[in-house]
């Protein structure tokens, strides 16, 4: 009862921020019916906002940018490309809100070149995600960097199409 | 760290070499087959005839000679006589009627017997190598080997009778480690780590993993191997006893746990290391598990390989930008770097002398392929030609470079002569991925 009314209010106050911070035209939330005595069945009107990173149904909510959590790299690079940093910084909301969620960033490389070098890469890239969430006040202990090279493709063809899905962080979470 | 080891003990199949000899009488694993792709033009001709048998136990279906043949043919230096052409069955100097021979465009042949030890436990290899020309002997030897290692002792025929014509010691009774994928990509993906007699023969399986195995790495007596497992989910540095089947995780700190290699005397193991944040060269005393860290740059630092005298440890760095080799002492100090040309050089293996570098190399990132680097001339020789060739192995004699490529897709091994000029394919006959070669020690 206390968790479902402390659910409530906090969909309702993301809902508030995110009509706040966005310029859209959205249809403000409505506000949801005061609780009654009977215990709350399941929040079936209540409605699932996308841009509430605290909100665990948001990582299985395809609308949801917590949802992505491959991130890819040009090639021998490390550093994470603009258009990825929405992504990484919606994750770190979910890691503060949520402490006891924890995530593996597995880092991966392609196939050119040296196995042992591609490990290294991968760690790098894991860093550099590793980096960022940190950057936005992520504690350290919920974090944990992993680099398996070149050594677990997504795609297995020897072309560019191929490796540039296979240059990859992927954010795993081990614990919600 | 011991906790680990027991779990890793419990989550991957080990086994030893003599224990799987005794449980499986088919081999473990599919076979590689050498195929000859160049050979060198003008190859010498040579004959081995049928060595006598003189024992009790039938004869193996492979015979003695049929392995020195073999041998000697599969290295590309010489072009061996079939038995169906030889119209002479000599096994001892005094039967050889050398005109015949002569006739037969033979420059040398090998004659040769078997026979039983006094004991039972063995076999006696009687052999002669002879100059058809002049008729003379240039060898007469014999070696003792164990009931089951005749054909071991055949490869040591092959290794003397390639000293003795070549000048430098054969790598016949030699062995290679490497890494086959079963159902890649699959859910029932396997990765198992295999050691193989040099000629593909004897395969077997020392561990068995649905996680990547990767950079095997032999002990320079041969025993041992060391390895990258991924058996926990995180890369450990593992070593594996061949004939105990004893293993010992070495390394299993946060981080990359990566690129062991054996320090010539077998004391200590330089590996790659990140736990302090990146991944650094670092040596562990393997009887004290002290470790020390050699290098410190933030850089990538990976595969050292040690010198040959042990006193300098090359390393894999990008801190120039892109991959490059670098040498230091093998306690440490300023790296200098060693390779300039093309943009990228990596996973360096040494040759017999310390001149000549395997390396992976790509002049702009189209292609990699395996090149030597001549300290001497600082020139570099691209030897393979393929697109995604690497981990370069030299064999023990620094005649050949072991090394894995691909083909239709499909990962094999190949093998090229330090020269260029003699090429070999190693496929495994039931298609299997196979790759992460690693050429062990000479055998004593």
């Amino acid at each position: 009862m206390k968790t479902a009314l402390r659910f409530i209010a906090l969909v309702m106050l993301a809902a508030i921020l995110a009509a706040c911070a966005r310029e859209t035209v959205e249809e403000p939330e409505a506000p949801e019916p005061p609780p009654t005595q009977e215990p709350v069945e399941e929040p079936e009107t209540d409605r699932l906002d996308p841009r509430d990173f605290s909100d665990p149904r948001n990582l299985d909510n395809s609308d949801s940018l917590l949802s992505q959590r491959v991130i890819y790299f040009e090639f021998d690079r490390s550093n994470v490309r603009s258009q990825f940093r929405p992504i990484i910084e919606a994750h770190a909301e979910y890691l503060r809100s949520n402490s006891s969620a924890r995530v593996m960033l597995e880092g991966h490389a392609d196939e050119r070149g040296s196995r042992e070098y591609n490990l290294g890469l991968g760690e790098r890239r894991g860093n550099a995600v590793q980096d960022l969430l940190r950057a936005n006040d992520v504690p350290s202990a919920q974090v944990e960097v992993v680099s398996y090279g070149e050594e677990r493709p997504v795609c297995r063809e020897s072309e560019e199409d191929c490796w540039q899905r296979n240059r990859r962080v992927e954010i795993v979470y081990t614990a919600r | 760290m011991f906790s680990s080891a027991r779990s890793l003990l419990n989550s991957v199949t080990t086994v030893s070499l003599l224990l799987l000899a005794a449980l499986f009488s088919t081999p473990a694993s599919a076979e590689l087959r050498i195929e000859i792709v160049d050979g060198v033009e003008g190859a010498m001709p040579i004959a081995v005839a049928p060595f006598e048998w003189n024992a009790d136990m039938p004869e193996p279906e492979a015979g003695v000679a049929e392995i020195v043949s073999a041998d000697l043919h599969r290295s590309g230096l010489f072009d061996a006589m079939d038995e169906g052409e030889m119209v002479d069955r000599p096994s001892d100097p005094t039967e050889v009627r050398f005109g015949t021979w002569r006739l037969l465009k033979v420059d040398h042949l090998v004659v040769g017997s078997v026979r039983e030890t006094t004991d039972g436990m063995g076999y006696e290899i009687e052999y002669h190598l002879l100059d058809v020309h002049s008729g003379r002997i240039l060898l007469s030897q014999a070696l003792t080997v164990g009931v089951g290692d005749l054909r071991f002792g055949a490869h040591r025929v092959a290794d003397a009778v390639y000293e003795a014509l070549m000048g430098v010691p054969g790598a016949f009774a030699t062995r290679i480690a490497y890494v086959t994928v079963n159902g890649a990509g699959t859910d029932e993906e396997t990765f198992e780590l295999v050691v193989a007699d040099a000629d593909g023969h004897n395969p077997q399986t020392v561990v068995r993993s649905s996680q990547p195995i990767l950079s095997p790495t032999w002990s320079p007596d041969a025993r041992k191997l060391a390895y990258v497992s991924f058996a926990t989910g995180r890369s450990q540095v593992i070593v594996q006893d061949l004939y105990t089947g004893q293993n010992r995780v070495v390394s299993a700190d946060k981080g990359i746990n990566g690129a062991p290699a054996f320090s010539p005397d077998g004391r200590k193991l330089a590996v790659s290391l990140s736990r302090s944040g990146s991944p650094e060269i670092w040596v562990i005393d393997l009887e004290t598990m002290r470790s020390e860290q050699l290098t410190h740059h933030w850089s990538i630092n990976t595969e050292p390989a040690w010198s040959p005298d042990g006193d300098r440890i090359y390393f894999t760095s990008d801190r120039a930008g892109r991959p490059q080799i670098y040498v230091m002492d093998a306690g440490g100090g300023d790296p200098e770097r060693v390779t300039w040309e093309g943009r990228y050089n990596a996973h360096a293996s040494i040759g017999l002398e310390e001149r000549y570098l395997a390396v992976i190399y790509s002049e702009g990132d189209e292609d990699y392929r395996i090149a030597i680097h001549d300290r001497e001339t600082e020139r570099l020789r691209v030897l393979s030609d393929g697109r995604l060739d690497e981990s370069p192995s030299f064999a023990p004699n620094g005649s050949m470079v072991l090394y894995a490529t691909r083909r239709d897709g499909n990962s094999e091994l190949a093998a090229a002569s330090a020269d260029g000029r003699i090429r070999q394919r190693l496929v495994l006959s039931e298609g299997d991925e196979v790759r992460e070669p690693a050429w062990s020690p000479l055998i004593r």
